[in-house]
């Protein structure tokens, strides 16, 4: 064997479980996102009149933020069952482009792996993942699968704990504190950082423009709706952006 | 108040749901590629639905019977030019209630 390729041997010698602990240290600074979040659906599900049993098996069952608050305040407004359960999904139909987009790395997994991979993909872990994987090419599956739940093992523990802290402290916030409006604060604060090109801003303007016209419209359908539109808007405005390059590349 | 029942058959549901959209290509698609139009219109879900959710909220609060409020107006406009900019979570909703509180102090 010669030397050189004794040095690559060596560069790719580093094992699935140095790969989990990257992960776990990857994972760590989004403990300052998912730890605030979660204490609020606490709070707000507790506002809502559910118990702390009732809203850690929300956190525990459902594992998503946006659309746990979503099924909460329909849920208050008296929205019909089957309206709260689509309006909640279409908030997390981004999980099915996760889902597509980990599909070529970890779909060579077993099964029973994909399922909990499945059950663990959040935004975090999905951001995380396929932003290392394009990058170290020479990780095999067994080193992405193990960095993907090195990733979870901080924040998905810590997302069931600080659900039961925000549930159990919630009945002690006075109205002073104005939380009925953290729900919007924390949305906007994550929508913001994603409007950097102009589809998305176009799909983000659409939707809200949509929103407020349709408010009227019974069962909140008005959401489905402007959501289809804001869909459509934004991969519309990518297809004419497409042309446009390519027409000034000819 | 939320009815016992029908809190338990959305939690269900949307667990079920919610699992069932995380597994779908991983489980069952396997390698095979999507059309190109799904795969766009999937990509601006976040950023539709959200949004959507938000924006009556807003302009329409709950807690003032549905009446413009300064504050929290201030607050979304905050949140949202914090997280443009620096494209950090933390500190747009962090700016976010700074903005609230700051503005529910002085209006009252």
């Amino acid at each position: 064997m010669g030397f050189v390729s004794y040095h690559e041997r060596f560069q790719m010698s580093s094992s699935p479980q140095d790969a989990y602990w990257q992960g776990f240290r990857d994972g760590l600074p989004f403990l300052l996102v998912i730890m605030p979040f979660s204490l609020l659906f606490g709070v707000v599900a507790t506002e809502a009149g559910l118990n702390v049993f009732e809203a850690l098996s929300f956190s525990v069952v459902v594992i998503a933020g946006a659309a746990q608050f979503t099924a909460v305040h329909l849920l208050e407004n008296d929205t019909p069952t089957i309206i709260v359960v689509l309006s909640a999904l279409a908030v997390n139909l981004r999980m099915a482009m996760y889902s597509a987009s980990l599909t070529p790395h970890l779909g060579a997994a077993p099964l029973w792996k994909r399922a909990f991979v499945a059950y663990f993909l959040v935004d975090q872990s999905y951001a995380l993942s396929i932003a290392t994987f394009e990058k170290r090419r020479d990780w095999g599956l067994a080193h992405k699968v193990a960095y993907f739940f090195g990733t979870v093992t901080p924040i998905c523990p810590m997302w069931y704990v600080l659900t039961i802290v925000g549930a159990l402290i919630g009945n002690a916030i006075p109205p002073e504190f104005a939380l009925d409006f953290a729900l919007p604060i924390t949305f906007i604060a994550m929508i913001a950082p994603m409007l950097r090109s102009l589809p998305h801003l176009a799909a983000a303007g659409a939707a809200v423009t949509a929103a407020l016209l349709f408010a009227g419209l019974p069962l909140n359908l008005g959401l489905i709706v402007a959501a289809v539109i804001g869909m459509m808007v934004g991969a519309q405005a990518e297809v004419m952006m497409t042309r446009r390059v390519e027409g000034e590349a000819q | 108040m939320i009815d016992q029942v029908e809190l338990w058959i959305v939690i269900v549901a949307l667990g079920l749901g919610s699992f069932g959209l995380r597994f779908v290509f991983l489980g069952l698609i396997g390698d095979r590629a999507l059309p190109d139009w799904v795969l766009r219109h999937l990509r601006y879900t976040a950023v539709a639905v959200l949004p959507a959710l938000v924006a009556p909220l807003v302009v329409w609060p709950a807690a003032t019977d549905g009446a413009p409020d300064p504050a929290r107006m201030g607050a979304a406009v905050v949140a949202l030019l914090i997280g443009v900019t620096t494209g950090r979570v933390l500190a747009a909703i962090l700016g976010g209630f700074a903005t609230l509180y700051g503005l529910l102090w002085l209006i009252g």
